[in-house]
């Protein structure tokens, strides 16, 4: 059992202390990519970096590996992402309108593509793909991309439905208003805010994915899968560090801005990979 | 001109025949077509895509390959789960099996001292700060925060620069030099690889200790106290079996993640393989896709049976 | 001479179930065009399925429904002329509130300039003039029912449906948008039917009402007919307090075996040597309970015969209960008061 057993004054000052190590140790990883971006030496990871250079950024921005892989991942994630937001408001607003049959089963199979590990997802998709004879191409990674991303759309959409008065719906309908007019002038201004944090995540998780693309590309790499060619085989490292930077931010924006749109509900919808 | 007589229009106006207005119409007065148009998309989408994968996986664990020809032969049979039994593959198992019970067990106890933080003695603002950092890193991109500790542990990197300057350097050495987690740099020992698997979970590991610990309420500790109970007491008594279904769940997650990964053992740690990192070779050139799938299959039946018993701890509500 | 007009709502023997609930069991009324027209009940008396027939939320599992002379089957609620005020009131958040008001018309595609007129009028109507660009959350209750009253009635319906609409006010407010709402009605002259609990409500309000219990209707009529002649125990107790006597001790009362019932203001306490004129009963007993309530106090009196009445005697004007507990009393009351229940 753990435990600790010592509280009250005396460890007034030990708990503050190892909440404050637990995060730095959770934060401070992150600054060292940062500062790696600018390292002059690109042939090991030296600490202290000899000196600092802004050059990198320039080598990166003429590298076209690089461009190539960030193009194919904004095509993947956006993509990806439509797809997702389609399907998963599909089933937020079947799950929410009836009661029927299976409704906890609908929700377990929802979220199965993100609750089994990666690698589970990965080659069940690429055995699927070759029995079939299907080739590896963009469209075998947004298949798998859009599949573990619609769960996260459909959390962010059912929450915000949840807390809809289905009497709105009805007094649209009351005042004239099919379900199609209903749907666009009631329903739709209601769940805009969680269509675009739900949105947003899938992008940041469709862009960030590496484990399932790597079962299902073919010779493609998207930006995740670059990054991993480098961390075995590394080229110029501070390249690669710049473009860790270019990620993080890529990544972070709009997680940032998905946390803010739905502050109000109390949970980040989809937190937790 | 009263403006609420009643119009002498029993319906209204002409827009009510186009054919979108008939659909709605059939719809409305069908909700159980209404519901199978809406749910049947991502159903099918889901349901032969996905659970089509899984069970073509499944079904491949059953096959096997023919030694001499390499071929998989589609016949159903136990072989290659028999040869999971060999001493090679359950090194593997148990080898991922001891890091993930130890990434948890760290990670309870990091971030044990946080969550109690953060619930029982940190104001509402400076809470949300900090819920706002512990879950920020777990949204940052996976590979950019693997790849930050390939720098910090690398040789030449700021752990050895900080161990040397803090005089501490055959401390280093001498964990280096630690049979089976130790090795020729942080970066290639399974020590690194631990510090990594705790770095990535821990945030999964704080959350539902929180939410455990935010379900106390205050007035079951005065009571403690009120009866005369000390406070190392209250806590061992009244705190902590309130907490562990919340360490429970966080574990659900630390094991599950561990036992699934093949991409960090494989960037950070030794040479032998995890069972992410047999999968995946398995799969890949050697074409052995029943063996893949057969040790795909053994971190699903260990998280089968830690779900189970983690459900009698009543970790499920504290999710 | 004109035709007369059909009836506004006619109910057919309808019935509708949710599961195993029989909501409503093959209910018939008529509800005249132009009348203020209440369903009263408890909760789950069925009261508020009849409203949602009507509009359209749901459809009937048997039997009919009229609007006018014409059936509204398989008729979805945009296609009918009706109108509803929700009990929530249900305004759209993301709207103002003259977009709130002018929903109907621009679904209708009326033209902007006119919209905006028409909308400004109903909310003058509603006296809400210049609350038109406020957001419903700003608004305080009693100004949110106004404006799904205008919302409701700007599209001209031949019937306009009210689901409770004052319960979430209270009650000065209530008591005021009663009065307000029944003078509207007569203004605009279109027919409402108004759901409520409330027998009060339904009472002062209401031209005819129904009354319901489980599903079924126990009596149609107007106010004074249901409050002085309630027609089954359930009315009698449901609306306004009443003495409800069964056969036996009516047998050893009046000598006939007939249950009736009898309001308490219909009873006096009277002197042991007071005459008792013809077609009057009398009895004695024994006071158990006095409640002062101001303008009246009600007696509990235990009767010599078996059983308890409520007698309602108006203050005369000294400070307290006329009468203490456990003084004995002696009841009067005129038989043509009696109430025969089934």
């Amino acid at each position: 059992m753990r435990t600790r057993s010592r509280r009250g004054r005396t460890a007034g000052g030990a708990l503050p202390l190892a909440a404050g190590a637990a995060l730095l140790f959770l934060h401070v990883p992150l600054f060292f990519i940062v500062l790696y971006a600018f390292s002059s030496e690109d042939k090991s990871f030296v600490f202290p970096p000899p000196g600092l250079t802004t050059r990198w950024f320039a080598v990166a921005w003429s590298r076209p590996d690089i461009w190539e892989a960030i193009t194919l991942s904004l095509q993947v994630a956006a993509v990806s992402t439509a797809l997702a937001l389609v399907l998963g408001t599909l089933a937020a607003a079947a799950v929410w309108r009836s009661r029927f049959f299976g409704r906890e089963a609908v929700s377990l199979l929802l979220i199965l593509p993100i609750a089994l590990p990666g690698i589970i997802t990965g080659i069940s998709l690429r055995s699927a793909f070759s029995l079939g004879g299907i080739p590896f191409s963009f469209w075998t990674i947004v298949l798998a991309h859009a599949t573990f991303c619609i769960v996260v759309v459909y959390n962010n959409v059912i929450a915000r439905f949840r807390r809809t008065s289905g009497a709105l719906i009805e007094a649209s309908m009351d005042l004239g208003a099919d379900g199609f007019q209903t749907f666009r002038h009631v329903v739709l201004p209601n769940i805009a805010t969680s269509l675009l944090a739900g949105g947003m995540l899938a992008f940041a998780l469709s862009f960030d994915e590496v484990i399932v693309t790597t079962f299902t590309a073919g010779q493609q790499s998207t930006l995740p899968i670059w990054m991993l060619t480098e961390l075995v085989r590394p080229r110029q490292r501070p390249v690669t560090n710049v473009v860790a930077v270019f990620v993080i931010l890529v990544t972070l924006v709009p997680i940032l801005l998905a946390f803010y749109l739905t502050r109000d509900t109390h949970e980040v919808a989809g937190s937790g990979k | 001109m009263n403006p609420v007589a009643p119009s002498t229009l029993p319906v209204g106006p002409e827009a009510s025949r186009s054919p979108l207005h008939r659909l709605s119409t059939v719809l409305y007065l069908r909700p159980t077509l209404l519901l199978m148009l809406l749910l049947g998309p991502p159903l099918l989408w889901l349901g032969v895509i996905y659970l089509g994968a899984l069970a073509a996986l499944l079904v491949q664990s059953f096959f096997y390959i023919d030694d001499y020809s390499g071929v998989v032969v589609r016949r159903l049979s136990l072989a290659t789960y028999g040869e999971l039994l060999t001493a090679a593959n359950l090194d593997i198992v148990v080898r991922t099996t001891v890091m993930a019970s130890a990434v948890t067990v760290a990670a309870a106890l990091l971030a044990f001292p946080l969550a109690y933080f953060m619930v029982r003695r940190a104001s509402l603002r400076l809470k949300a700060i900090l819920y706002l950092g512990v879950v920020l890193p777990l949204w940052s991109s996976y590979l950019v925060r693997v790849y930050s500790w390939k720098l910090i542990l690398a040789k030449e990197g700021i752990v050895t620069w900080l161990a040397e300057r803090l005089g501490l350097g055959w401390l280093l050495e001498a964990v280096l030099a630690l049979p089976g987690v130790g090795g020729p740099s942080l970066s290639t020992a399974y020590l690194g690889t631990f510090l990594v698997f705790l770095y990535m979970w821990l945030p999964f590991m704080v959350l539902p200790i929180v939410a455990a610990l935010e379900r106390v309420p205050r007035s079951l500790l005065e009571a403690s106290a009120d009866l005369g109970a000390r406070p190392a007491q209250t806590f061992r008594r009244v705190i902590a079996p309130l907490v562990v279904p919340g360490v429970v769940a966080g574990s659900i997650f630390t094991f599950s993640l561990t036992l699934g990964d093949y991409i960090i053992p494989g960037i950070i740690g030794g040479s032998q393989p995890f069972i992410g990192q047999a999968v995946y070779q398995h799969q890949g050139t050697a074409g052995n896709i029943p063996l893949a799938a057969a040790l795909t299959v053994v971190p699903i039946a260990i998280m089968a049976v830690y779900l189970t018993m983690a459900r009698r701890l009543g970790a499920f509500e504290a999710l | 001479m004109a035709p007369a007009l059909p009836a506004a709502v006619r109910f057919s023997g309808v019935s509708r179930s949710f599961g195993d609930v029989r909501a409503i069991d093959r209910v018939s009324f008529d509800v005249a065009d132009g009348e203020f027209f209440a369903l009263l009940g408890p909760s789950g008396s069925g009261k508020t399925t009849c409203l949602r027939l009507i509009a359209g939320f749901e459809q009937p599992d048997a039997g009919t429904i009229e609007i006018y002379g014409e059936s509204v089957a398989g008729v979805p609620p945009y296609e009918r002329n009706v109108n509803t005020v929700f009990q929530d009131y249900a305004l759209f958040p993301h709207m103002t509130v003259a977009e709130n008001v002018e929903y109907g018309l621009m679904i209708r595609k009326v033209p902007p300039a006119e919209r905006r007129r028409r909308a400004g009028e109903m909310l003058e109507m509603v006296k809400l003039a210049g609350l038109g660009d406020r957001r419903p959350i700003q608004l305080s209750g009693g100004q949110r029912q106004r404006v799904a009253l205008a919302r409701a009635l700007i599209n001209r319906p031949r019937v306009l449906l009210l689901d409770e609409p004052l319960g979430a006010l209270d009650l000065k407010l209530r008591e005021q948008m009663q009065v307000e709402l029944k003078g509207l009605q007569r203004q605009v002259g279109i027919t409402f039917i108004y759901v409520t609990h409330d027998q009060g409500e339904a009472l002062s309000m209401s031209d005819r009402l129904i009354v319901f219990d489980h599903g079924r209707i126990e009596q149609i009529g107007p106010p004074a007919e249901i409050y002085e002649r309630p027609a089954t125990t359930f009315v009698a107790g449901f609306v306004g307090v009443s003495n409800v006597v069964d056969a036996e001790l009516a047998r050893r009362l009046t000598g006939t075996a007939q249950a009736f019932s009898i309001r308490p203001e219909r009873i006096r306490l009277v002197e042991d040597a007071a005459p008792i004129g013809d077609g009057a009963l009398s009895a004695k007993g024994v006071i158990v309970a006095a409640v002062y309530l101001g303008a009246a106090t009600r007696y509990t009196v235990q009767l010599a015969a078996g059983g308890q009445l409520l007698v309602l005697e108006q203050s005369g004007g000294e400070a307290g209960p006329a009468r203490a507990t456990g003084e004995p009393a002696r009841l009067t009351w005129l038989r043509r008061h009696h109430q025969p229940l089934r």
